[in-house]
């Protein structure tokens, strides 16, 4: 599904990733974790295409298809999919016009036909059911004057009608409260396919109490320094990255 | 960019102004140039009584002695008006068609490419039908729902027809909000207008529908001077839209028309403009001048006057679409994008004057440059000695797309009443790489990712629009914007 092959990256003239390597197969859901300023936003811009972000060596390979030929709506036609760290506002657009002209560009890109109006409102409001979100936050411009776990419980909404195959979520659970976590813990879950791979991007446990993943990985200084199982979230949780900072020092 | 989208973007380009096909059709034209005996042609050719063809005259008399402004913010190379016809019409529709079955098939054609309804459709349940008034270069080929509309008392008609039927009402209203002297271009348009729409509501009548009449340039080489008078009696209420388009041609060609509205007691007048010109090519040939004096008065007490417009068109637009609140509480609103793409220019902006107690005005004004172009805001809101309690709000917000392109505002204020609020509000700002970025990764293309973008900054203005036309507008805002990002 995903190969990412000595991946070095930099943004202006700093090198962030330093040779980095991670294998996703379908339906694996992988979980993230390492040290602020470690590159693991990065990682997701790099693979989601944000200009700025300059690949210097490696290879990403997304479906036996290179990932860093393609233009970032493309790559969203191709099923990437990613949760921002910091959901970003367009005032006057309405989060209800925003999902229909993303689904439908998506549906477009697939050779699948568009919605009409009607049809998408039944479609939207599955999703917000399962996510606890009231119409009225469809109706307001898009992460304007959200909430911070508001707007997190909105990329989550995004994430069920885009339905991507591959989906990275960047801290998804910062700013959630105790509800919140479980109902976007529990909606994350519950868009686990034998199809959809996820790359799950935290700095807690607690997250991955709902959303068990299947490998996890500590990146810390532009590179993956230790895989494990769930278990090794739970010793970071108790240790914290001291040793990888001097092993990647 | 790839190659590939490139030339993708290239055979879109030439599609980009999908009205800028030619009609052809047989015209009757007036000789080229300007002078008296042209003034007396046209008068002859809308059979117009005495006082009509004098009124004229005095206009052209005036002009002569008249200079062109050079105060808005554009420029252009100094326009010959000998080298212009000032009447053209089809051969077909010179009599006027007396039925819509009359109308010339080629022009129902046009209409239809226009995507304007020139037929009477069966009332859809809970929709509003609307009326069209279709001028053609300088006449008017067809107008529809009059005869449901006069049952209502509502005359809408082409303004020379106007003249034949209801001459007290075009005598008592005709330059009596633009006078013939008021300036540079509506002068000239007082000389040598050819048609436009009259409409009259008479007292306490809401009008049944949404009236719109659709500008079309064909002929080459001419000017379009239309006229439009709207009288709303008192306690009457009426929503009116105007559209224009014009072939995709190398010259620039002058469009100069007159808008006079005049709301009477408790009566209320919607006026919207989607203003749709041929712009000119991405190297800025060709194009229309746009160059309009639109002009409301609000005499009655509790009257009001709402003005959208929505201008992506012109090669340059000069526009002060105003409001004189004459009446005790009356209300002007001014809701207004512009959008400049390439090396379009656009001037625009409004006039709110306070006469009246209690008199309020509005002004929500957002301009969207991008490309090489240069938009300006310019408004003068004043309040007068007697503007006892009067108050203006006015909000002004420029999104600038691109490095190389302008925008400015120029707002005056001039209170001479102590008790008059005036609140103003200003800002300018770019689309930012995040949020387009954020659209791209959500798949949506770049070109869509700008225009949802702009229509969101434009919300406040767009939703005034009746919503019949409200769609179409959007959907213009991201069509005059291709090829500005990327
Ligand atoms: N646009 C930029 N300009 C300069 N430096 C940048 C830029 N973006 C990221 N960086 C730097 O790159 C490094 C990695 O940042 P990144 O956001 O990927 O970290 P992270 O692992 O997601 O951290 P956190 O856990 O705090 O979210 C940081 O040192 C950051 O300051
Ligand atoms: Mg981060």
């Amino acid at each position: 599904m995903l190969e990412i092959k000595n991946l070095h990256a930099k943004v202006g003239d700093t090198e962030i990733l330093k040779g980095l390597d991670l294998t996703i197969n379908a339906g694996e859901v992988h979980a993230i974790m390492g040290p602020n300023g470690a590159g693991k936003s990065t990682l997701s811009y790099v693979l989601s295409g944000r200009e700025g972000y300059e690949v210097t060596e490696g290879t990403v390979s997304y479906q036996g298809k290179n990932l860093l030929d393609m233009e970032p709506e493309v790559r969203a036609g191709e099923g990437v999919f990613l949760a921002f760290q910091y959901p970003v506002e367009i005032p006057g657009v309405s989060t209800m016009n925003f999902l229909k002209a993303a689904v439908n560009s998506v549906r477009k890109y697939r050779g699948e036909s568009e919605f009409d109006a009607m049809d998408f409102l039944k479609f939207v409001r599955e999703q917000t059911k399962i996510l606890n979100i009231g119409d009225d936050m469809l109706k307001r411009a898009v992460n304007v004057g959200f909430s911070g776990g508001e707007k997190k419980r909105a990329e989550v909404l995004q994430m069920a009608v885009l339905a991507p195959t591959l989906a990275l979520l960047d801290e998804t659970d910062s700013g959630l409260d105790v509800d919140a976590l479980r109902i976007v813990g529990e909606g994350v879950t519950a868009l686990r396919s034998p199809e959809r791979s996820m790359l799950v991007i935290t700095h807690y446990q607690r997250l991955l109490d709902y959303i068990v993943p299947d490998v996890v990985h500590v990146l810390a200084d532009g590179k993956i320094v230790d895989t494990g199982d769930k278990n090794l979230a739970i010793e970071l949780e108790k240790n914290g990255y001291a040793n990888y900072s001097e092993a990647a020092a | 960019m790839a190659a590939v989208t490139e030339t993708v973007d290239q055979v879109q380009s030439v599609e980009k102004y999908k009205y800028g096909f030619v009609t052809d059709i047989e015209a009757d034209q007036a000789p080229k140039g300007l002078n008296e005996d042209i003034i007396r042609f046209i008068s002859a050719k809308k059979e117009e009584p005495e006082w009509l063809l004098e009124w004229r005259l005095k206009a052209y008399a005036h002009w002569l002695t008249m200079e062109e402004p050079d105060w808005p913010k554009v420029n252009y190379p100094p326009i010959d008006y000998q080298d212009s016809y000032y009447y053209s019409a089809p051969k077909s529709a010179e009599d006027g068609p007396d039925s819509l079955d009359d109308v010339d098939p080629e022009l129902l054609e046009t209409y239809k490419k226009l995507g304007i309804p020139l037929h009477e459709q069966e009332v859809l349940a809970g929709v509003k039908n609307v009326a069209v008034d279709a001028v053609f270069d300088s006449v008017s080929v067809a107008t529809t729902f009059k005869d449901a509309l006069a049952k209502e008392g509502v005359i809408f008609c082409p303004i020379s027809e106007a003249v034949k039927d209801h001459p007290d009402l075009v005598k008592q209203y005709l330059g009596s909000v633009v006078p013939y002297s008021d300036n540079y271009f509506a002068t000239l348009n007082s000389a040598v207008f050819t048609d436009g729409s009259f409409v009259y509501i008479p007292k306490g009548v809401d009008c049944p529908m949404e009236l719109s009449t659709y500008f079309r340039i064909n002929a080459s080489n001419t000017g379009q001077f239309e006229r439009t008078l709207i009288i709303a009696d008192e306690g009457s209420h009426v929503s009116y839209l105007e559209g224009c388009t014009a072939p995709m041609r190398d010259e620039n060609q002058l469009h100069a028309a007159v808008v006079e509205l005049v709301a009477l007691d408790d009566a209320d007048i919607k006026y919207s403009t989607v203003q749709n010109w041929y712009p000119g090519d991405e190297n800025g040939v060709g194009g229309i001048y746009n160059f309009v004096t639109k002009r409301a008065a609000c005499r009655g007490k509790n009257s009001k006057v709402s003005w959208t417009q929505v201008e992506t068109g012109s090669a340059i637009t000069w526009k002060y679409p105003s409001c004189i609140l004459q009446g005790d509480n009356s209300v002007g609103e001014f809701y207004s994008v512009a959008i400049t793409n390439n090396y379009q220019q656009a001037d625009t902006g409004t006039k709110m004057i306070h006469l009246g107690k209690n008199t309020s005005s509005k002004i929500i004004a957002k301009g969207i440059s991008a490309g090489k172009s240069q938009s300006t805001y310019r408004g003068l809101v004043k309040m007068m000695p007697k503007a006892e309690g009067a108050r203006n709000y006015t909000q002004c917000d420029s999104l600038l797309i691109g490095k190389e392109c302008g925008a400015h505002t120029v707002p005056y204020i001039e209170s001479r009443n102590k008790s008059a609020k005036v609140e103003h509000e200003a800002t300018t700002s770019k689309i930012a790489d995040d949020q387009l970025f954020y659209c791209r990764q959500r798949g949506i293309s770049e070109e869509d990712a700008v225009a949802l973008i702009v229509n969101g900054f434009c919300r406040d203005v767009m939703q005034e629009l009746p919503m019949e036309f409200a769609v179409e507008a959007q959907k213009l805002v991201g069509i005059s914007l291709e090829g500005s990002v990327g």
